[in-house]
């Protein structure tokens, strides 16, 4: 029944004189996410306000999901859009409102009126009083409490009159590309896809880098990180997803290294890799999904020995989640089923019974040493036949 | 090049197949529950496709029943039967490496209050003839016994258990999931004892979602899938013509030349036995020759996880399939057949099984023994310490 929403935004709206490019960007994303919903939509901006006025038929539920899912968008309402007649003709607005809105009329009341257009004849309180008058006519059973009213009805005066009374939450952030281009690391496990969105919500456009260990992680393990790169792009936007075949750097470590060191070594070469990834796409910054004391390889010892090696800031937005509160937001978004899929992935094939919990940075370097004489050629050969995917 | 090695999961659809499947679908496309031409038309498909699947066992065309597939005819066999004869007693055999299509019906009918006695195996999976002789009593209404063992392919004495069971209390039934030998092994039903057939379609080079029930004339089942009454009220669901008429076409190629792919499969499987013999840790747990199916090679390689091993011959375009997946962050569970073949936990992880259909050839074998003299020395290198 509803032809129109209205979008509220939250922090773009204190962004100053960059106002408008925020704005700009959140009306780009809408469209996004709507082309990809079945239905025609015009998405404009006028007064600090964004509409999306629904051209054609359309599916409620699947259009508000959507929306859910755009950054930036603090609460989506389904309003009911008329044309300013006269005071009369708006309570006649407002009575088919409730009528068609709600099936049951005996709920407690307040209508909120805001004039945004001057001119109009009667101040916004006069409005209220009015339209209280007439509900109360029409719905004998409706009650008003102005303190904690089970329904609260705006009415927006504006060119033309908005009445909403539902506000569905979204996903709050800021609207992607507001914000640069960061490189997550993507395994298949919880995390990583938690990180990726959290750090999408503030704005950053996503790129990806996932590690491959054929034969000893399978096609599906890779189909498995393409699928939750999906799930993460359904908020992000598009994703370039670089796969990296690791397995002769992970090997050529295994037979070299002290072998409670794998690990941490591990790590610091797809670091290093993913820096490289995040030069050749722009990205100013590392995402991954770490967080502290998780795993031998996430002690603050380990995290700071794995962040020497990168020259750009790492961003871990789940540093001081618990894992419960981790698989919540996985939930959430729709990747914990994906993730808890059962396929071995390149962290844990050769992983040692005891891995260093506290390693000391000069001893992981004298390790390192023993690669001198291949490891370069091989970084340059896994970042050179790396296959790039495009998730939309 | 490529081997697909994997023909116990699934085989490729011959052309003869695929021809027959595409007319009853585009051109003879009809429903045979229709009053007009085309329904009669489709009609005939399915009555031929009946009677040339009657005609491999030796039976009547009446006692073939078109299901979805393997698990369905066995789902149905067993808990159709159970539920008819369920006064007349509460007991049911089988054995313990059977399918999972057989062994979740099973618990079901626990659930239900029936008694399940399950065979012991020995280490190459054989039942054991005495063992059936004690278990059956009075109250016993079900024995069900797979012909060949999908994982390992041992074959049971299914002739010698269908005639003990008749001697001994008449009245039980006998079920044999045939899905692994149909098309394979010559099977008389009438001659063996057995009540109650399962066949899959795409084990043969049938379509997928194809398979029938061969039910005995006579036998006390219900139906587990009620409607519109097709199959004389057996087996409702409008009729799967391509699926019925595809399954009959496979079942005509495999048993036109039964004894020479069997004598092909049986020497790619010697060849095959004797080369991983021939390797450095490797042990064979099919049997040799006759005793065990012709076109099932299971096989341990100590030191290297069958997973691994598994995608590392995949890399080289061979096709095979894991015996057990135990990964190292996620316990999942290992084969329950394997473990009843009282294998340790060396040869449980590292099980590979390698199966054949009448399209393999000498070279895929002689590849894939290749791939694996060069494969193994190099994964056994790198393992978890």
């Amino acid at each position: 029944m509803f032809r129109t929403f209205l979008i509220k935004y939250g922090e773009i709206a204190i962004k100053g004189k960059n106002r408008h490019l925020f704005e700009e960007a959140l009306v780009k994303q809408i469209r996004h996410a709507l082309s990809k919903v079945e239905g025609e939509f015009s998405v404009t901006r006028e007064q600090g306000r964004i509409y999306i006025d629904c051209l054609s038929e359309y599916d409620y539920e699947e259009t508000v999901e959507a929306l859910q899912r755009v950054f930036g968008i603090v609460g989506i309402c389904p309003v009911m859009k008329t044309e300013d007649q006269d005071l009369n003709e708006l309570g006649n607005d407002v009575i088919r409102f409730l009528d068609q809105v709600y099936e049951e009329h005996g709920q407690t009341f307040k209508v909120l009126t805001r004039r945004a257009k001057k001119t109009y004849p009667i101040d916004s309180m006069e409005v209220n009083s009015e339209l209280g008058g007439r509900i109360l006519d029409a719905f004998p059973d409706m009650r008003v409490d102005v303190h904690n009213p089970e329904l609260l009805l705006h009415v927006e005066i504006r060119d033309r009159i908005y009445i909403y009374s539902k506000i569905i939450p979204g996903p709050g952030g800021m609207p992607v590309g507001t914000s640069g281009r960061a490189m997550l690391l993507l395994s298949g496990g919880i995390d990583s896809p938690v990180a990726g969105y959290m750090i999408g919500k503030r704005g950053v456009v996503i790129d990806a880098v996932y590690f491959h260990a054929p034969p000893y992680t399978s096609d599906r393990a890779k189909q498995k990180v393409v699928d939750l790169a999906k799930l993460v792009a359904r908020y992000t936007g598009p994703i370039r997803l670089h796969v990296v075949n690791f397995t002769d750097i992970q090997l050529y470590i295994y037979e070299k290294c002290p072998h409670d060191e794998l690990t941490i070594i591990m790590r610091r070469y797809m670091m290093l890799i993913s820096e490289r990834f995040a030069a050749l796409d722009g990205s100013m910054a590392l995402i991954t999904g770490e967080s502290i004391g998780q795993v031998a390889s996430q002690t603050i010892q380990s995290l700071s020995v794995t962040n020497e090696v990168c020259k750009l800031p790492v961003f871990r937005p789940l540093i001081g989640f618990d894992k419960q509160e981790i698989v919540e937001v996985a939930k959430k978004i729709g990747t914990f089923e994906t993730s808890i899929l059962p396929y071995e992935d390149c962290c844990t094939i050769f992983v040692a019974k005891h891995p260093v919990t506290k390693p000391n940075l000069k001893v992981i370097q004298r390790s390192e040493l023993k690669l001198q004489e291949k490891i370069d050629e091989m970084v340059e050969t896994a970042v050179g036949t790396a296959e790039t995917i495009c998730i939309e | 090049m490529e081997a697909y090695l994997d023909n116990s999961a699934t085989t490729r659809v011959t052309d003869s197949v695929r021809d027959v499947v595409v007319r009853t679908m585009t051109e003879d496309y009809g429903n045979p529950s229709s009053q007009h031409r085309k329904g009669v038309e489709a009609e005939r498909y399915l009555k031929d496709a009946r009677e040339t699947i009657a005609g491999t066992l030796k039976v009547s065309e009446k006692e073939i029943y078109f299901t979805s597939g393997g698990t369905e005819s066995d789902n149905w066999a067993i808990l159709g039967a159970a539920a008819a004869n369920r006064r007349a007693g509460m007991h049911v055999i089988t054995t313990s490496i059977e399918h999972a299509a057989v062994r979740m019906p099973m618990h079901r009918l626990e659930e239900q209050g029936f008694r399940v006695t399950y065979l012991p195996v020995d280490e190459r999976g054989h039942i054991s003839l005495k063992d059936l002789e004690d278990a059956i009593c009075g109250d016993t209404i079900l024995v069900s016994m797979m012909f060949v063992n999908n994982e390992v392919g041992t074959l049971e004495p299914i002739a010698e258990a269908g005639a003990l069971i008749k001697k001994k209390n008449p009245s039980a039934l006998f079920h044999v999931d045939a899905v692994q030998a149909y098309g394979k092994y010559p099977i008389y039903p009438r001659r063996m004892g057995i009540d109650m057939l399962s066949v899959s379609g795409h084990k043969l080079h049938g379509p997928k979602g194809s398979g029938f029930l061969y039910i005995k004339d006579k036998t006390k089942i219900y139906p587990l899938i009620l409607g519109g009454g097709q199959q004389k009220g057996m087996r409702s669901g409008t009729d799967n013509v391509p699926g019925a008429a595809g399954l009959a076409q496979a079942a005509v190629d495999s048993f036109a030349s039964l004894k020479e792919d069997h004598m092909h499969m049986l020497a790619l499987k010697e060849r095959l036995m004797d080369g991983l013999t021939a390797l450095p840790d490797v042990t064979v747990h099919s049997e040799a020759g006759e005793k065990s199916a012709a076109h099932i090679v299971s096989a341990a390689f100590v030191g290297v996880r069958s997973e691994v091993l598994l995608h590392a011959l995949e890399d080289r375009g061979i096709y095979v399939s894991a015996g057990s997946a135990c990964s190292s962050n996620k316990k999942l569970p290992v084969s329950p057949v394997l473990k009843e073949l009282h294998l340790g936990p060396e040869l449980l992880e590292s099980t590979l099984r390698f199966s054949f259909s009448r399209f393999t050839t000498e070279e895929e074998i002689d590849y894939c023994l290749d791939t694996l003299r060069e494969l193994l020395p190099v994964l056994r290198k790198f393992t978890r310490k």
